[in-house]
């Protein structure tokens, strides 16, 4: 009996532990990294963080010499923050945002188009520093926008455009 | 009229079963995380069940797999009429890192319909109870597409989608501005 009361003492010491989350606002710890949010004014379209996602999420697509366009998919984004590190001008912050739930994907999106400074003898030409730099940038690229997939130029050349997916046939 | 009386009873016990076709593990913990005292998701009277039969939504977490693509679908045809998918974590909505490997068929969307998706890998206990705030209608969703344009350019070369046919010519709608 004085063991139950002794209980209940020590359950009513404790108050309300659960959070008000919904209906109140939670703070996030300083560190958290959220959704990345791109800055469209800053971006020079080097291409760096398309390279360097390793979900591959940020696609790239030149529409001509002087226009690219750079689409971040953030459905499969693992909020790494990779591309921010690897931003030579900043345009990529981690921002807090966590509440990103949605009933359509395409919500997620955001979409750049990037205006080229371009070589007035030959379109665009520039040299990487090294040999390993010059293998990562692939000039210019052509990623599917509409189907959300990476394509690998050098390959294309020598695989045929299939589409990936498997059939399962369900019961 | 019964199915209107189901469609107002629906919001308000919602019983969740927990699937995980493939995933590594770290969204099932943080599932679990919303259903202890801390989070508490049993005062928007949601509660865990074992069997997809006695569920109303399907919480998906990992991806659909080759092997547990069919497991998923069945779990999610037994489930009873009015149902909700909720897509966790980053596998579940987009295929995850690997999402173009051998044994991995893509996002959960592939196999079973989902109505809401909730990114992050693993998404925060908050972020889900988010999800099903918006699910329930208690907030709205925050997140729109973004589309950034650096330069309007006025040729009609690069913006093929502002061209339109007028008295038989394709005409550049945003010629004038020039």
């Amino acid at each position: 009996m004085i063991s139950k009361l002794r209980e209940a003492i020590i359950c009513l010491k404790a108050g309300k532990v659960t959070l008000g989350y919904p209906f109140a606002a939670e703070p996030v710890p300083g560190r958290f990294r959220g959704r990345p949010i791109f800055d469209g004014q800053r971006c020079i379209g080097c291409g760096g963080c398309a390279n360097n996602c390793p979900a591959r999420e940020i696609l790239m697509s030149d529409v001509c010499q002087e226009v690219r366009v750079i689409k971040y998919l953030g459905q499969r984004c693992t909020f790494c923050g990779r591309c921010a590190d690897v931003c030579p001008e900043h345009a990529i912050t981690m921002s807090q945002e966590f509440e990103t739930a949605t009933n359509d994907k395409k919500d997620l999106q955001q979409e750049m188009e990037i205006f080229m400074g371009t070589c007035q003898r030959c379109g665009r030409c520039f040299t990487n520093p090294g040999p390993l730099e010059q293998l990562m940038m692939k000039g210019y690229r052509s990623d599917n926008l509409e189907a959300a997939r990476w394509i690998y130029k050098s390959r294309s050349y020598l695989v045929p455009e299939t589409d990936p997916d498997i059939t399962i046939e369900f019961d | 009229m019964l199915s209107k009386l189901c469609q107002k009873a629906f919001k308000r016990s919602i019983w969740v079963y927990h699937a995980n076709s493939g995933g590594c593990n770290g969204c099932d913990i943080e599932v679990l995380n919303v259903l202890t005292p801390f989070y508490d998701v049993e005062r928007f009277g949601i509660k865990l069940v074992g069997s997809p039969r006695h569920a109303d939504v399907m919480l998906c977490q990992g991806p659909a797999l080759r092997s547990t693509a069919k497991a998923l679908r069945r779990a999610y045809d037994a489930m009873p009429a009015p149902k909700l998918v909720f897509a966790i974590g980053s596998c579940a909505s987009g295929g995850g890192i690997w999402y173009d490997t051998y044994s991995v068929l893509g996002p959960v969307d592939k196999v079973v319909p989902v109505d809401f998706y909730i990114p992050g890998c693993p998404p925060r206990p908050e972020a889900i109870i988010y999800g099903v705030a918006v699910a329930l209608g208690v907030v709205d969703k925050k997140v729109a597409p973004v589309h950034i344009k650096q330069l309007e350019f006025p040729i009609a070369r690069y913006h093929p989608e502002d061209l339109e046919s007028q008295d038989g010519m394709v005409v550049y709608k945003k010629l004038d501005k020039i």
